[in-house]
């Protein structure tokens, strides 16, 4: 049975090659990295435009991005985060992951995963403004060319993690 | 020759098609590296799954190389490459804020999308989170401009301001990389448990 339910996933090394080619692609064709965080921000952006214009004109956080961007939707990233969804979807279909669930640890509700999961996403969604960029996008395509800013995020998102791992342990182990 | 579409080999149109292009196999490789997993993405932190670790770093590792190659056989140029700019005080405040949602929310964005792509409703909770974030970060903007903008550092790199040439640097964090690859692969054997 244990045989059978085991998900299968791709050696970790051989993914880091195929992630590592994916990024060099971006800077190839487009002449930048990867991301992610950045498409949300379109589309907040082109919700504020779209809800209150006027707002919108009167905080400088979307005058300057508007400034830089004609059309927030039709960015890069928008369309790369599509993909993403394409890709995994294949991914969790070939491999026969698609399912609708909760994951979480047998020592947790599935409540208690979800209201953390919501709190982890406005920090992350909050850091990653201050960051400029998350992960994907400041910290491993910024990576790519050197860039200290990005070594720095990347170096104080791991360590932050890693020192407070301890008192959520109940949540995943 | 490269970026393509700097050099205008390429239409904006084309670019974006590419874009959706690369996410596919963004997201392929991220879900099939088990990064739809939330107890996946934060075992390295425990110890029982150093996944994240291995391909984070392998990645960086290769594409660091890739343009290290790409630039010395002349096929693209640097200077129209994006450098991620530095403004250190916000870059540090990014990355502690970012490691607490990384933490108590088990994903970051990009892995959030390829976890929303099958089905993880806890994925879905977390992007949630960061519309909430962001829009928050976006209507307080006034008040912490100062501090977003603050220790400007242009777009510094680590091999110039350790004064070292790139291929040194990079050798280096090749070193560092495999030594962290190292004790993953001890402490996935000490601290053990089943996929999930």
């Amino acid at each position: 049975m244990s045989e059978v339910k085991k998900s299968k996933y791709i050696n970790p090394y051989i993914g880091g090659v195929l992630l590592g080619l994916v990024i060099l692609a971006a800077f190839f064709i487009s002449g930048r990295g990867i991301g992610a965080s950045g498409a949300i921000k379109s589309a907040i952006v082109t919700t504020v435009n779209t809800v209150a214009p006027t707002h919108a004109e009167n905080n400088w956080f979307y005058e300057e991005y508007n400034a830089s961007h004609a059309n927030p939707m039709k960015s890069w990233l928008v369309f790369e985060i599509i993909g993403v969804l394409i890709g995994a979807f294949i991914s969790g279909a070939y491999w026969k992951r698609l399912k609708l669930k909760v994951e979480h640890s047998p020592k947790i509700s599935s409540k208690r995963r979800l209201i953390f999961a919501v709190i982890g996403g406005i920090l992350f969604g909050f850091g990653s403004q201050f960051g400029r960029g998350c992960a994907s996008g400041a910290c491993l395509s910024g990576m790519s060319l050197l860039s200290v800013g990005s070594f720095v995020t990347m170096i104080f998102m791991f360590g932050t993690a890693f020192i407070f791992a301890y008192i959520f342990r109940k949540n995943y182990i | 020759m490269a970026p393509l579409i700097v050099n205008e080999i390429i239409s904006p149109d084309t670019n974006l098609l590419l874009a959706l292009l690369i996410g596919i196999g963004f997201g392929f490789v991220l879900e099939s590296s088990g990064f739809s997993s939330s107890r996946k993405m934060v075992g390295v932190f425990y110890g029982y799954d150093t996944t994240v670790l291995k391909v984070f770093f392998t990645g960086a590792i290769t594409a660091i190389m890739g343009i290290l190659f790409l630039s010395l056989f002349g096929l693209v140029q640097m200077d129209y490459l994006y450098i991620h700019p530095t403004y250190m005080t916000s870059a540090i405040l990014g990355g502690v804020v970012m490691g607490g949602g990384f933490l108590l929310g088990g994903y970051c964005p990009g892995t959030a999308f390829s976890a929303i792509a099958i089905g993880k409703i806890d994925g879905m909770l977390f992007m949630v989170g960061m519309f909430i974030g962001v829009f928050l970060f976006a209507e307080g903007y006034p008040l912490w401009e100062g501090v977003y903008k603050a220790n400007f550092m242009g777009t510094t790199t680590m091999n110039e301001i350790l004064d070292i040439p790139r291929g040194v640097f990079a050798l280096g964090l090749i070193l560092i990389a495999l030594a962290m690859f190292w004790v993953g692969e001890w402490a996935e054997k000490k601290f053990p448990r089943e996929e999930y």
